[in-house]
């Protein structure tokens, strides 16, 4: 196996565990959201397993990357990445949603290390982080802030005042991606609230925009690698996922957007992991 | 004659002044830097200051991420804007993840004037004031907004400072004041009665208890620049001093200072109250005076606020 052949099926399989965590964690808080959580999964393990510059023993570290799930809701995928990458021991997300746990439903920064930003009501992500990558600029720091959207979420007018703030300051130290699994709580997108041409607004509002298959590690990291080469504006890409995905009986149905799995469904997702 | 300063000009001033201090402070504005006065900023410091245009929830966001980057982070607009308009952003990016970000509304209350309603914002401290972690200034005069713009940098965490468009007199002597946050100033000594007041409040309130003391009436003035953490000492002492207490805001009379001072008396210290401030309506176009004539909140209205809680007082509730 090359080198990078390696790389891939190693971060696969971590992408693979943290969907293992997801599914047993949501099981046993017995609410959450696992089908954005499971669409993003890949897209998540790739920035913390292989692009981010980070260090869980300091995770206020000024120079690190950061990454801000704009899309809170999916906050168990976060936590079994910085769990699974050594921000706090594994045991503890079968704490999710526990009255005095850290792990809120939704991300709180003031409670999970390696959490960079609180976040659950939907369109704010983005706005945080043009604030630190401007904040990156003004301190000459070379750290890169990542963001995940959800493809709902960008129904919320402030997605697109800040995707317009962050051309106008040429902030090409973000990098943001869109988890495009076409599915929202009342339904398909399409049906809610067209987006399409998804591709055409970004670029319209001044950004850089790749599309790949969100569940492809090769093309994750290959967008990944081009964002951090294109120069004076901000980078999307917007990443076709499944909802559910992994999951046999979760994939691209609606109803496990905010549902958890109950006990024998947890084993046979498990089986399916 | 005293001397006249609005406080966002005081504001605009205290920035420039913050600026040379501090390189973590950094400013934002939404297309209103030269009526917020934060233009002065941008013109000493342009790498440091950012016009996020008319896109108030993407600024305050955006302050939230400069602060989270270890900025201290003000951001303004009109406090009508910079409340109500951005709530959930300040809730949740700002409060919620106490966040250093600095709030600088300008043209709060009616003395917005001619510009009507739609831009008098009379809720602003009772929407900020209910937020956990959120610090409340509502300076009097220049003097205090130079001092609360200078402590908001001091401590970590979100300050919502609430200025005025119009011109009010300079009540505090810059050379001896001392400005601490939480801690209100009495004013004036009295027995009959007190005035709590803030804002452009503090100085009708000096008006009416020197008329009142023309008719033999001793009424204590208390500024209370913070409306949160309130000085429920001061409040207490005042009450129980006098027996008789009159609110007076630029706000509506519903969870603003009356409000804060209600609740800190119905806990500690009930006594004969009324509160002078915007009755529960909304206000329209007009000059400032004239809106403050209509709305009652002039001096005048202060001295009939007191005589009824005396003769309240005096009937024994």
């Amino acid at each position: 196996m090359s080198e990078q052949t390696e790389k891939l099926a190693k971060l696969r399989e971590q992408a693979r565990q943290i969907r293992r965590h997801i599914v047993s964690m949501l099981g046993e808080a017995g609410s959450g959201h696992p089908g954005g959580s499971l669409s993003a999964a890949d897209i998540v393990t790739a920035l913390y397993f292989d692009v981010m510059r980070i260090n869980p023993q300091n995770p206020d570290w000024p120079e690190r990357d950061r990454f801000v799930l704009s899309k809170g809701h999916a906050a168990p995928l976060l936590y079994a990445a910085l769990a699974e990458r050594g921000y706090f021991p594994v045991e503890n997300l079968r704490t999710l949603r526990r009255l005095g746990s850290p792990l809120q439903g939704h991300p709180d920064m003031r409670k999970v290390p390696g959490v960079e930003m609180s976040t659950g009501s939907l369109g704010q992500g983005l706005s945080a982080a043009n604030g630190m990558a401007i904040a990156g600029k003004l301190d000459g720091k070379d750290y890169r802030v990542f963001v995940l959207l959800g493809d709902g979420e960008i129904e919320e007018g402030q997605v697109w005042e800040a995707a317009m703030a962050a051309a106008h300051y040429k902030l090409d130290n973000v990098t943001a991606f869109l988890d495009y699994n076409g599915l929202q709580i009342d339904g398909p997108i399409d049906v809610v609230m067209s987006a399409e041409p998804l591709a055409d607004k970004w670029r319209a509002f001044g950004w850089d925009v790749q599309e790949i298959d969100g569940h492809d590690m090769e093309q994750i990291l290959s967008a990944i690698a081009r964002a951090r080469e294109t120069q004076g504006k901000p980078g999307i890409i917007i990443a076709r996922t499944v909802k559910g995905k992994g999951v046999s009986f979760m994939e691209n149905e609606v109803s496990w957007h905010g549902s958890a799995p109950k006990p024998e469904q947890v084993e046979k997702a498990l089986a399916d992991l | 004659m005293t001397k006249k300063i609005a406080t966002r000009d005081a504001y605009g001033a205290a920035l420039v002044e913050l600026g040379q201090k501090n390189p973590a402070v950094v400013v934002l504005d939404a297309d209103l830097s030269k009526s917020t006065k934060t233009y002065n900023f941008g013109q000493k410091y342009p790498n440091r200051f950012f016009n996020i245009g008319i896109a108030e929830q993407n600024m305050m966001g955006t302050a939230a991420g400069l602060a989270s980057a270890g900025k201290i982070a003000f951001a303004s607009t009109f406090a009508v804007f910079a409340t109500g308009r951005v709530y959930d952003q300040i809730r949740n990016s700002i409060a919620y993840p106490r966040l250093n970000v600095k709030i600088g509304a300008t043209h709060a209350g009616l003395t917005v004037g001619e510009d009507g309603a739609s831009h008098q914002s009379i809720e602003d401290i009772a929407l900020m004031r209910c937020l956990p972690n959120m610090t409340v200034f509502v300076p009097a005069d220049s003097v205090e907004t130079r001092a609360a713009v200078l402590a908001a940098a001091e401590f970590e965490g979100p300050v919502y400072i609430r200025l005025g468009r119009s011109e009010v007199p300079v009540l505090h002597d810059e050379a001896n004041f001392h400005f601490v946050p939480g801690r209100a100033i009495k004013l004036r000594e009295g027995k009959d009665a007190a005035i709590i007041a803030c804002g452009i409040m503090v100085s009708a309130a000096l008006e009416a208890a020197e008329q009142l003391a023309n008719q033999g009436v001793s009424v204590q003035v208390l500024d209370v620049h913070t409306i949160k953490p309130l000085d429920v000492e001061a409040v207490v002492e005042a009450a129980r001093t006098t027996g008789a207490v009159v609110t007076a805001e630029e706000h509506s009379i519903n969870g603003g200072l009356g409000g804060a001072v209600a609740e800190a008396l119905v806990e500690n210290y009930p006594v004969i109250m009324r509160r002078v401030g915007v009755r529960d309506t909304f206000g329209e176009s007009g000059k400032p005076q004239e809106l403050l004539e209509k709305y009652g909140l002039t001096a005048p209205d202060l001295v009939r606020a007191v005589h009824e809680v005396l003769q309240r007082k005096v009937r024994g509730k």
